[in-house]
């Protein structure tokens, strides 16, 4: 340890000798009051170029038509993307609608958010209420839930297609119960069911964390209380936990909504892009085919869709701001 | 007690002393099985990457990685099977000359004599234990394996250093500095919080375009580097620095980079350990940024390699769940290091 910080310093030397001259020179340019500014310019460069500037580009982008990439050679066609996306016979028939992929995307996407979020958050309240809990090996086991948070959502989806494989494990198991082998992947319920398997899997340790962390902040006290009252159980649960634990709760249901709404590369990888046929096809993906895969490039389409997406994650995260204001106050 | 286990009760009571009860052993159960559900895919993936390519498809399959004995006999060019015949219950081993319909001419391969013929529902094969060891040293020379772990190390390494320095230099202005706009800028940077890369991917893409970044590792960096999560974990952390120290600093004459530097960076360094591991993980799994901006196979990284590879080689899973394996050792390794940083950081600031 002692000789990783000797290198530690050693570097911070170097670079200090480095920059120390040029930026003290603009100090004595600028005065010491206008320092921050300078402090701050190479995040606010980066956010401008990379961030605000692509959000601009993206409104802009949805006004345009045809293939070219530089805004100034496409052409300006209103809100023709925008009336292609949504113009629908039946919005609950993406067959019945012009751009029918964007619409099977929605639904897929939407029973995705809905099952997905119900069943992470199951999993993760039980699993954290269990391991709230006096429990040996408490440490272990939130290690072991936590493990595939890290992982990469390319490694997670090829290890769970190795699984659900034809000749993988699962068909293992069920050919021991004597339930005959079946191609999980290639079958349009089954697939739809492990992508959610699979998304619980990957992420509910994550979740499981941040519950864990409010139902620590639960002063025992309260407990106590509820003992010496003799509260039965689901007294205590419901009048004491559950309650308390509503600002976690909260701000687990409105992550999960959110990045279930940006489900992508496991889902990506684990269906080949989607399959079987678009029973995966999520919205994320719908973007990026009508973006990047194939010759079409229809960044028009594709931005039009961005923002819509966009302007649904923004409610979103509006609504958990001012849940959030609420909650504390 | 026993009246009152109910499936609320299991999750609230508390545990008493020396009594185990159905509560505790539902726990138990949902926790083991839990490690069980996490465990038992990337295990299955794990001893299958170490799975000759013929057994690799085999159904049922086996738990160990077993081939077939192949051996040298005198008198025949190649080397031939060997097969477990069983005739007259006695079960002797013996190497296949050729197969022809339901008959299998069979020699003794110690005692190689005139070939007889066996009834082939009477052998099976001969298999050892063998770890397929070249499904590992196969895609470090023939799949520029090594390319893409290259690229990886480099983009994570470099973006995860361009962002501490960074986010580290805005969070010191935002948390220890009053000036016009302090509360716009940073109520801007975080807003970027809420707009996820999937939205602007399209118009980012035709940035990077634009500064002639595409198919270059440096696209994937930098878009990356300022991270509004960073800022935000750092600029907490600072502001529990005290003001006293750098007011001290002033007095003797330090510059404010050198405050900087030499004051609130190093008292920083809890904060930017947790920083840098998220980033590493962040850059080391990231995967449809890199897979937008990299074209061309020698710029690839890690994750986008991987995917090229299941489609191009879909039937050849002894090497993609190899290669997966070797790409899931890092992460492994950094998580039972850090472990207790992890999580705490994570339960902390909610960030991923």
């Amino acid at each position: 340890m002692a000789r990783a910080t000797g290198l530690a310093d050693r570097a911070l030397d170097l670079a200090m000798a480095l920059f120390e001259a040029p930026i003290n020179a603009v100090e004595r340019l600028i005065g010491k009051g206008r320092m921050p500014y300078v402090f701050l310019a190479p995040n606010l460069v980066l956010f401008g170029i990379f961030t605000f500037l692509p959000i601009a580009i993206a409104i802009g982008y949805a006004f345009t038509g045809g293939t070219e990439l530089l805004i100034s050679d496409r052409p300006f066609v209103g809100l023709e993307n925008f009336r292609k996306l949504l113009t629908c016979d039946s919005y609950l028939v993406p067959g019945s609608c012009e751009e029918s992929l964007f619409w099977t995307a929605i639904w897929n996407t939407l029973w995705f958010v809905g099952f997905n979020v119900a069943a992470t958050l199951l999993v993760a309240l039980v699993t954290a209420l269990i391991l709230n809990r006096a429990i040996a090996a408490r440490g272990f086991f939130r290690a072991m839930f936590f493990y595939p948070v890290l992982l990469s959502p390319v490694v997670i989806g090829l290890i769970w297609k190795w699984f659900l494989d034809r000749n993988g494990l699962l068909n293992v198991f069920l050919q021991m119960l004597g339930v005959p082998p079946e191609i999980f992947l290639l079958d349009v319920g089954w697939s739809r069911f492990f992508v959610v398997v699979v998304s619980v899997w990957f992420h509910m340790g994550f979740y499981t964390l941040i519950l864990l962390a409010g139902l620590q902040a639960i002063p025992k006290d309260l407990y106590e209380a509820a003992a010496i009252d003799a509260a039965t159980p689901s007294r205590t649960l419901f009048r004491i936990t559950l309650p308390l634990l509503g600002p976690s709760l909260l701000v687990v249901l409105l992550l999960l909504m959110i990045r279930s709404v940006q489900i992508f590369d496991e889902a990506w990888v684990l269906t080949n892009g989607g399959g079987p046929g678009t029973a995966n096809t999520f919205l994320v993906q719908y973007i990026y085919q009508m973006a990047f895969a194939g010759d079409l490039r229809l960044f028009g389409l594709a931005s039009a869709a961005s923002v819509l997406m966009g302007l649904v994650l923004l409610v979103l995260t509006l609504v958990q701001l001012r849940l959030g204001k609420k909650v504390e106050s | 007690m026993s009246g009152n286990v109910s499936a609320i009760g299991f999750f609230t009571r508390t545990r008493r002393a020396g009594r185990i009860d159905i509560t505790d052993i539902l726990s138990w159960l949902w926790l083991i099985g839990g490690t069980v559900a996490v465990l038992v895919p990337v295990l299955w993936a794990g001893m299958s990457s170490l799975k000759p390519e013929a057994e690799i498809t085999r159904f049922p399959p086996t738990l160990l990685p077993r081939a077939a004995v192949q051996v040298e006999v005198q008198g025949f060019d190649k080397p031939l099977s060997l097969w477990n015949v069983t005739a007259d219950d006695e079960t002797r081993e013996m190497a296949m000359v050729r197969r022809i319909g339901l008959k299998a001419q069979m020699v003794d391969p110690q005692n190689p004599g005139k070939p007889v013929s066996v009834d082939t529902r009477t052998i099976s094969p001969v298999q050892r234990l063998t770890v397929a060891t070249e499904n590992y040293t196969d895609p470090l020379t023939r799949f520029s394996f090594l390319t893409f772990l290259k690229n990886s190390v480099f983009v994570t390494f470099v973006a995860t250093l361009l962002t501490l320095i960074v986010n580290a230099l805005a969070a010191f202005a935002l948390s220890k500095y009053r000036f016009r706009g302090d509360k716009t800028i940073f109520v801007l940077i975080i807003s970027t919080l809420m707009i996820p890369l999937t939205v602007v991917m399209v118009p980012a893409y035709l940035v990077i375009v634009g500064v002639g970044l595409v198919d270059n590792l440096w696209g994937v960096i930098i878009p990356t580097v300022a991270s509004p999560t960073g800022v935000f974990l750092l600029r907490q952390y600072m502001l529990t620095i005290p003001d006293e120290l750098i007011e001290a600093a002033r007095v003797d004459a330090a510059s404010e980079f050198r405050i900087f530097w030499r004051i609130v960076l190093p008292l920083t360094a809890p904060a930017l350990a947790v920083l840098a591991i998220f980033s590493v993980l962040w850059r080391w799994n990231d995967f449809l940024w890199p897979l937008i901006v990299l074209s061309s196979r020698e710029n690839f990284t890690l994750q986008v390699g991987l995917n090229a590879f299941q489609g191009e080689f879909s039937v050849q899973w002894h090497y993609i769940l190899a290669m997966t394996f070797l790409s899931l050792v890092p992460v492994t390794l950094v998580f039972l290091f850090l472990q207790r940083y992890i999580t705490t950081g994570i339960a902390g600031t909610g960030m991923k």
